[in-house]
């Protein structure tokens, strides 16, 4: 890995009695599309607006491009872009209006028209703020963060709300921003999204960094297996299903029993008749090759969504 | 500096889209101005300069709540954390607010005064500078006063009790909707601790008595030294973040912005020369006490 841009060593943050963030520590090296994985309220925002210089950590170190977030003052502003998760701009602001206020603050002449386009908002150009859709605000969040090219951008949950059609933009930009050699740290809870898009993924749960790796690294460690996804008219025990042919593991995660097997058709074989012998019933049953959220469902025992 | 005056032009440019700024800044003033002329001034003369000070101390005032409403809408939709990514700094934000405000308040000041003057008579002009001065130095003082009012409230609902109690004082307590020596006594004395008291007494000077800068220096420096002190403490309370709250203690500090107002209180309390000399410039322009005194508060805004 090259010399990393990135540096975050055992952070820290408490809110009143809840500790959002306990010892999170990775690097992320210049030019990688860094994944932050996890459910809603594992640290996630905790972290990025960390690195961001948002919020003050209570313990441990952050720094991007060297620069501690707190103290790197303008010049660290100017070396990163960001996606917020929640904000806004005033309703009356127009979208070439606010390319060119942003980057006139940055001290930088950008060719707006150019971003623009970029991010299919020509037609926006003297469209007030207030008049744009999700996926158009989006867009503009995006451009305003990359309006003095940054080194280094945070995406905070950038496309959680938005409909299919235009998460698929946002990826497109995404590619984009790394084909450009930009580094890029993405916080995100969508499996498909981190698989996707990210050179490396780190799975955050309750404040912890629980998996570290690429994407073909994590899912690695179900290599060999399927995942096997049964619901049961009467749930079964835990460590019932543990001992059928090929299972490797076996969870109950809301209700639903998932099953890693080395040998899906001796497994499926052996589930039926052992439902029999119960008196059970199967009532629906999914077969999948293992994703990032089987990753997470076997370190936490629960699933990403919610 | 530059990214203040940037975010200046750029608030200016808001301000114009939006159609409060010509309801609130220009149009109510003037509803006022002929409804007060009509009942205290239907000859014209000097009565009309009267009322166009309480006017144009209403209108000043009115600074007051336009800041501070904005800061805590930008802060509570995210607008401000938005502009924190980029390299500028709270008394940047601040000091953008501040200048727009008084540059979008010069059309409806200098439009009440030509109303007042060609319309509704007013016999004088008064100095003219005086009073551009103190309006100018006013709409900066109850800015920064408002903008410290966004700093300390955690919500809009606590800023809009906060600006009710703050304004009703201001308004019925110091001389704008009723006439200085019309009040009782003691509240007389009271006002002479509120900014508004100086506003309104120094915009009186000015437009009856022509008195000129030098003249009015009590009113210029406490206006301008309380325009300092809330700035500072507005600056050093400011909240980016919605979620953040301001410490208990930190409220201290907005005592502190009205500390000239309170040194200049104890000193007018001790001499009595403001509290006669508005009683002085009533008699000389109505000739007694008028039985009702003067205009009804506006509701707020």
């Amino acid at each position: 890995m090259s010399e990393a841009i990135v540096q975050v060593r055992d952070l820290a943050k408490r809110y009143g009695d809840v500790e959002a963030l306990r010892g999170v520590s990775f690097e992320i090296a210049e030019g990688e599309v860094f994944g932050l994985l996890g459910p809603n309220g594992a640290g996630k925002t905790s972290t990025i607006e960390i690195l961001e210089g948002m919020r003050t950590a209570d313990g441990g170190t952050a720094t991007v491009s060297g620069l501690d977030p707190q103290k790197g003052g303008a010049q660290f502003k100017r070396s990163v872009g960001a996606v917020l998760q929640s904000t806004s701009l005033p309703d009356k602001v127009r979208v070439g209006e606010a390319l060119n206020l942003f980057a006139q603050l940055y001290g930088v002449h950008t060719d707006t028209t150019r971003l623009l386009q970029r991010f299919g908002l020509e037609e926006k150009r003297q469209a007030s703020y207030s008049k744009l859709s999700g996926g158009q605000k989006q867009r503009l969040a995006i451009a305003l963060a990359l309006v003095h090219e940054p080194r280094v951008v945070f995406l905070d949950e950038p496309t959680a709300g938005l409909d299919p059609q235009v998460r698929r933009e946002i990826y497109d930009i995404i590619e984009e921003l790394r084909r450009d050699k930009k580094t890029v740290l993405l916080t995100t809870h969508y499996i498909e999204e981190a698989e996707r898009l990210c050179d490396r993924v780190a799975i955050i749960d309750q404040g912890k960094l629980i998996a570290l790796g690429t994407p073909r690294e994590l899912k690695d460690r179900s290599a060999g297996t399927t995942r096997i996804e049964v619901s049961l008219a009467k749930p079964a025990a835990e460590g019932e299903l543990n001992g059928l042919e090929g299972v490797t593991n076996c969870r109950t995660v809301d209700g639903r029993t998932v099953m890693h097997s080395t040998r899906p058709p001796q497994t499926i074989v052996a589930l039926v008749k052992h439902l029999e012998s119960k008196n059970n019933e199967l009532q629906s049953l999914e077969i999948a090759a293992p994703s990032l959220e089987d990753v997470f469902i076997e370190l936490t025992g629960r699933r990403l969504r919610e | 500096m530059s990214h203040a005056w940037t975010l200046t032009l750029f608030r200016l440019r808001l301000a114009m889209r939006n159609r409060a700024f010509l309801v609130f800044g220009i149009i109510i003033p003037l509803v006022f101005l002929f409804l007060f002329s009509a009942v205290f001034a239907r000859n014209g003369g000097p009565a009309v300069a009267y009322v166009l000070a309480s006017v144009l101390a209403m209108s000043v005032m009115g600074s007051f709540w336009g800041l501070s409403q904005q800061l805590v809408i930008f802060r509570e939709q995210g607008i401000l954390r938005r502009f924190r990514l980029a390299p500028i700094e709270a008394g940047t934000m601040l000091l953008s607010s501040i200048a727009s405000n008084l540059i979008l308040m010069l059309p409806g000041i200098a439009s009440e005064i030509i109303v007042a003057h060609w319309v509704l008579h007013m016999d004088r002009w008064g100095n003219l500078l005086s009073v551009f001065v103190l309006s100018g130095l006013g709409a900066v003082t109850f800015a920064a006063l408002g903008l410290v009012v966004a700093s300390v409230a955690n919500s809009m609902m606590e800023t809009q009790v906060i600006n009710q109690l703050l304004w009703l004082s201001f308004i019925l307590l110091s001389g704008v909707a009723i006439p200085l020596p019309s009040l009782p006594g003691w509240i007389q004395e009271v006002a002479l601790f509120l900014p508004a008291t100086y506003l309104v007494t120094g915009l009186e000077r000015a437009l009856i008595n022509f008195a000129s800068l030098n003249q009015l220096g009590a009113e210029i420096a406490s206006l301008g030294g309380s325009a300092l002190l809330a700035f500072f403490v507005c600056r050093k309370i400011f909240r980016w973040e919605p979620e953040e709250k301001v410490p208990r203690q930190a409220k201290l500090w907005v005592a502190a912005a009205l500390i000239p107002f309170l040194l200049l209180g104890a000193w007018e309390a001790s001499r009595g020369g403001r509290l006669n000399e508005a009683n002085s410039i009533m008699r000389s322009t109505f000739g007694e006490k008028p039985k009702d005194a003067a205009p009804a508060a506006p509701s707020n805004r």
